[in-house]
């Protein structure tokens, strides 16, 4: 048996404005209703405009995946009566959708996979409902802001690669500076197919919608996986049906069957012209588009010799991409930087900005490099640094945590510790070599780590030599 | 093409209708009469034809990304039969979209 999904995903496009009016499209946070107009409320008589910027985003997209823009696409109405949706239809296109074709290429494991795109177009997003015991809250400031949805052909195989697909593509929309792509806030959202196939043929799809994490997408789909295998494995038919997911009980909710299927009543929408993407547009598009991740993920490897591990992990957010490079720049060295980044930075990086300016970062670095600090200070300081706030060489200073440079202060240390510990110097004169470490250790307790353990080596050796 | 109830009923469904037993016979006739004009509009060869434009010819019409006053909340909200607290008010829905 052969597990068969296909996904159709919802990506809230960063304009600043709705789709078709120009009505702020920030609505996070924004006081009920105060986003809103007669065109996103469905006021009669209220013409729709279409937005540039939106169609731009779109287009980004399109190209990234290497899909086949359409020199001429339109727009049609779906028409369902939900009370999210004020005009009774959602524009959106069907017939003629903006672009068609292209793949996204992911890891599992290490192994490379690719999930064909059948179509990708732009339509308008819906209100927002708050269910009471006496009725809905409905909040229009969402109604309108720009989608757009990428439809996948069947080419994911488990559970486990839709969730990765996902992650693949929020990776990218978030390159592309095309949208947050935040599945917590509802900018990345998620609708699957999944059937289950014997001997080959194609088996029953089932729609699992509204998957709102990237958890939820792996969970619902395992547990859908499972239902059908089971049911096929006694002889039972699967059925035709549509499931919500409920994430806190960690179940598939039945929210309709094949009869109940809906008639959307598609056709083309009246108020706006048909779209035409031209050449000239398309490379003008091109020519602004960001690195894109694979590209840059390359580069890493090329440019700063990266293992392509690390190189993945760093592009994986372009935030942290941007601030790797930054780093590389502020200390001069890129496997330093990567270093400090992946093993230390990464665990203090909760938000939207990174935990320490990537030049206080870099001078700490150069500080090591340069033997001005001990490694393990550095990182001792760059927590502090991080939990105060603090620029970390400022902390350096204060706690006198340079390293001891000066050669006569290392050899009266050195010196001490020789007095204190005959065994050991025993030890290395009868011929055990690493007792030399033991005294470095000693001396390194002695100046609370701030002595440069190499020079210690050597002065050791000079003194217990001309003995 | 014959109306039968089954089909009245869905489309009152899928309009948001509920009628009467008596308009739902007169609404009856008056659709078998639609039908049958536009089945003889199907007579018609429209091989060559382009599909309908709203303005033909006319092609990308756009606005540029800038925010623009919305409505005031109270106004948005003021032919709303019900509200509460900046929100419209309707009755309790069952089921998604």
């Amino acid at each position: 048996m052969r597990t068969v999904i296909g996904l159709e995903i919802h990506v809230q496009l960063a304009t600043e404005t709705k789709l078709f009016c120009s009505c702020s499209a920030n609505y996070f946070a924004a006081p009920p209703n105060t986003l809103t107009c007669p065109v996103c409320l469905g006021m009669p008589g209220a013409l729709p405009v279409l937005n540039r910027r939106a169609v731009e985003l779109a287009l980004r997209v399109a190209l990234a995946l290497g899909a086949e823009v359409q020199e001429i696409s339109r727009f049609d109405r779906k028409n369902y009566f939900y009370p999210d949706l004020p005009k009774g239809y959602q524009i959106t296109q069907r017939d003629f959708p903006l672009a068609v074709g292209g793949t996204l290429a992911f890891r599992v494991d290490g192994e490379e996979h690719t999930v064909r795109i059948r179509e990708m177009h732009i339509e308008e997003d819906a209100g927002k409902l708050i269910h009471t015991e006496d009725g809905a809250l409905v909040d229009m400031n969402r109604c309108g802001v720009p989608l757009i949805e990428i439809v996948t052909e069947p080419d994911i195989h488990s559970p486990r690669e839709a969730k990765e697909f996902l992650r693949a593509l929020r990776t990218l929309l978030r390159h592309l500076r095309v949208s947050n792509a935040d599945m917590e806030k509802g900018e990345l959202r998620c609708d699957a197919n999944i059937s289950v196939s014997r001997d080959g043929e194609l088996g029953t799809k089932t729609e699992i919608k509204n998957l709102n994490s990237f958890r939820a997408v792996e969970r619902a789909l395992g547990a859908e996986d499972e239902r059908q295998r089971e049911l096929l494995a006694r002889g039972a038919v699967v059925e035709q049906v549509t499931f919500g997911w409920d994430e806190r009980a960690g179940r598939l909710i039945l929210q309709r069957t094949k009869e109940e299927a809906h008639d959307y009543r598609y056709f083309p929408e009246p108020d706006l012209v048909p779209l035409v993407v031209t050449r000239e547009w398309l490379e003008r598009v091109r020519a602004k588009m960001p690195e894109l991740p694979w590209v840059r993920e390359e580069r890493f490897v090329r440019e700063y010799g990266l293992s392509p591990k690390d190189a993945g992990v760093l592009i994986e957010e372009p935030m942290r991409a941007d601030y790797f490079e930054e780093v590389v720049r502020a200390c001069g060295s890129a496997q330093e930087a990567a270093g400090w980044v992946l093993s230390e930075i990464l665990r203090y990086w909760k938000g939207d900005s990174p935990p320490l300016s990537a030049e206080a970062l870099g001078e700490l670095i150069r500080a090591v490099q340069s033997g001005k600090i001990s490694r393990t200070n550095a990182k001792e300081t760059l927590e502090e640094a991080i939990s105060s706030g603090r620029n970390p060489m400022e902390l350096v200073s204060e706690k006198g945590l340079s390293l001891l440079a000066d050669e006569a202060e290392l050899r009266r240390v050195a010196e001490e510790v020789v007095a204190e510990n005959p065994k050991a110097v025993e030890d290395f004169r009868a011929g055990k070599k690493q007792a030399i470490g033991f005294l470095v250790g000693q001396a390194m307790r002695k100046t609370g780590g701030r002595a440069d353990a190499k020079k210690l080596s050597r002065i050791f050796l000079e003194i217990l030599g001309s003995n | 093409m014959e109306i039968t109830d089954a089909l009245m009923r869905r489309l009152e469904v899928l309009a948001g209708f509920e009628l009467s037993p008596e308009e739902r016979e007169a609404l009856r006739d008056d659709l078998a009469r639609i039908l049958s004009y536009f089945q003889k509009l199907q007579e018609l060869d429209t091989e060559g034809v382009p599909p309908f434009e709203p303005l033909p010819g006319v092609r990308n019409v756009f606005r540029e990304d800038k925010p623009r006053d919305s409505l005031p909340q109270h106004e948005a909200l003021k032919n709303a039969p019900r509200r509460d607290d900046g929100y419209f008010v309707v009755p309790r829905v069952f089921g998604e979209p």
